[in-house]
């Protein structure tokens, strides 16, 4: 029992950041219908400039404060001078694009700071807790705060704010949003900020939890996270952050207990597969 | 004449070219975004190195058998295919990709990770062909594939694939079953990557899982969309270039990846419909030159 729950927990971490990589992605299919491959780049980049600024100055708040900004400064460029001269062509357009993003990130990581893992020594203010003989890692804690605050953000922003209102407007219908009176682009770009942001707390998450940092990290959430986005019923928020904690959690489980011989990776896309057959809008389709 | 250097990577090529060929019938012509054609590609080259390997079938009967093996699974996977639309379809695909590796690598029978190694050179009547003899036949063949997608495309099922690309509810108020045409533009598209598979099983005659990884996939609709998705001419241009691309920047070693990258994030941001499309570049050029001669 002891075991079944700390593997729960265990899921629960992995799935909560799943959650918080798929949310960027999911905000940006949200108002641009695109396919964001770049953003599992975005989230590497985060955790490289997480580990200098840590190395440099010896402070976490700061480290996510400047990896926060770098990446959020990177969203934006992207989708102005990349994604959004090519919203007229076919999606496929924008995703190679995205893919060849991602695969220029990963080469320059390499080539910045080494093809080999890194590790990133943080030192957390707290301590791993044991409750009832269920141990809860100092990273694990860490991570379920962030995601907490950062879902509480999230749903404050969208649900009690006037940008909130225009976000959700332009996802809707970008064209009326304008005729609306919305800055559009402004709405856009604050949505690739947003989301790219919390990609790098992702980043310099998983680099803290597996203590590694390396060239080729977002390469698994690249694709995950593209079937945890439609297993929620793209672009649906609540959608996502479900489908990750569950994926999460199931994954921990099916390796902990039962040996499958199938490596984890592909156990999200059946499931995906699975639900298409059933379900083609997804487990929280807007249909 | 031709070095053995040079002979490699224009057969690489041209197997490349035939993949990107069938990938055409599936996206170009049938509108159907697939992310996952290196699967099929794999499907290709490990029915033909089994069957060449294990049960001692001769290569160019493998070849067929690898055809028609590719066409039948793509016929069974075109069906998930076709309730899905556009991102979904593109996700769908990758997963497909990742699905159909992991068997690769872990169904022992099919070498697991160690992949298969020793497949025979492919023989026609009693000549082995390799080297120049090897690169004929893939062009060859590539000609074939062109030709017959060619014929396919002005045929009535090529026009009712284009149709459903166009628009699929006028398609099907004109009495165009979706379904069938959609399969058909997908059994033809599979069934040509594994020609190419297992062409490619001949040529490098050791294959392993990860030859047929999502990366190879995102390599070949890369090829298409640069080339020009949908053109006749465009798969070639786009394996040519993208092909060529990493072996002209090989002395660049370290650089080489960041460089082809960047390149291709600059085709497609400023030729999205790819060289050879409507209204890009190149095809300005080669009309201007149209009514130059006309004039004179």
């Amino acid at each position: 029992m002891q075991l079944f729950i700390e593997q729960v927990f265990n899921g629960l971490a992995e799935g909560s950041i799943y959650a918080l990589i798929s949310l960027g992605l999911t905000l940006v299919y949200g108002v641009l219908r695109i396919l964001h491959v770049a953003h599992a780049g975005i989230y590497t980049i985060g955790a490289y400039v997480g580990l200098f600024t840590y190395n440099l100055t010896g402070s976490l708040v700061a480290s996510l404060f400047v990896s926060m900004t770098v990446c959020a400064i990177l969203g934006i460029l992207i989708e102005k001078y990349i994604y959004y001269p090519l919203l007229k062509y076919p999606p496929y357009v924008p995703l190679i694009a995205g893919i060849a993003i991602y695969l220029a990130i990963e080469e320059v990581c390499r080539l910045i700071a080494g093809p080999y893992i890194i590790s990133f020594p943080a030192k957390l203010p707290f301590e791993s807790s044991t409750i009832m003989g269920i141990t809860i890692t100092a990273p694990q804690k860490l991570i379920f705060m962030a995601t907490i605050i950062v879902l509480l953000f999230q749903w404050f922003l969208v649900t009690k704010t006037e940008t909130g209102l225009a976000m959700r407007c332009t996802s809707q219908d970008i064209e009326i949003a304008g005729a609306m009176g919305i800055n559009t682009q402004y709405i856009i770009s604050l949505t690739f900020a947003i989301g790219s942001a919390v990609a790098a707390i992702a980043g310099i998450l998983v680099g803290i939890h597996d203590n590694q940092v390396y060239p080729t990290m977002g390469e698994v959430p690249a694709y995950k996270s593209l079937a945890i986005i439609v297993l929620g019923g793209l672009g649906s928020v609540p959608g996502a952050v479900i489908a990750s904690l569950l994926l999460g959690v199931i994954e921990a489980l099916l390796v902990g207990y039962v040996s499958i011989p199938l490596p984890r990776e592909a156990l999200a896309f059946i499931a995906m597969i699975i639900v298409f057959m059933i379900k083609p809008e997804g487990l929280i389709g807007k249909n | 004449m031709l070095s053995s250097y040079q002979i490699t990577i224009l057969t690489t090529i041209g197997i490349y070219a035939i993949l990107v060929v069938g990938l055409n019938v599936i996206v170009g012509y049938a509108g159907q975004i697939s992310l996952g054609h290196a699967a099929f590609f794999g499907i290709g080259a490990y029915t033909a190195g089994i069957l060449t390997t294990k049960f001692g079938i001769s290569p160019l009967v493998g070849l067929i058998a690898a055809m028609l093996v590719t066409g039948f699974i793509g016929f069974l996977l075109g069906f998930p295919s076709i309730r899905v639309r556009d991102d979904f379809l593109a996700i769908t695909t990758i997963g497909m990709n990742f699905i159909v590796e992991s068997i690769f690598l872990y169904t022992p029978f099919l070498g697991g990770a160690l992949g298969i190694g020793g497949i025979p050179r492919l023989t026609i009547m009693g000549v082995k062909l390799k080297g120049v003899s090897f690169l004929m036949a893939v062009v060859l063949t590539l000609i074939l594939c062109m030709l017959f997608v060619k014929r396919f495309v002005s045929s009535w099922s090529g026009l009712a694939a284009e149709a459903i690309k166009e628009n699929e509810k006028a398609a099907l108020s004109v009495g165009i079953s979706i379904v069938r045409y959609k399969l058909m533009a997908f059994v033809i598209g599979s069934a040509i990557a594994g020609i190419g598979g297992a062409y490619y099983a001949y040529f490098v005659r050791f294959i392993s899982p990860s030859d047929f990884n999502f990366p190879v996939s995102v390599m070949l609709l890369s090829m298409l969309v640069v080339g020009g998705i949908g053109t006749l001419w465009g798969p070639i241009v786009g394996a040519f270039i993208l092909g060529i691309l990493p072996e002209i920047f090989r002395p660049l070693v370290d650089y080489r990846m960041l460089l082809y990258s960047s390149l291709l994030i600059l085709m497609i941001r400023f030729q999205p419909q790819g060289l050879l499309g409507e209204d890009s570049f190149l095809n300005g050029v080669f009309s201007k030159i149209k009514i130059k001669r006309q004039v004179s």
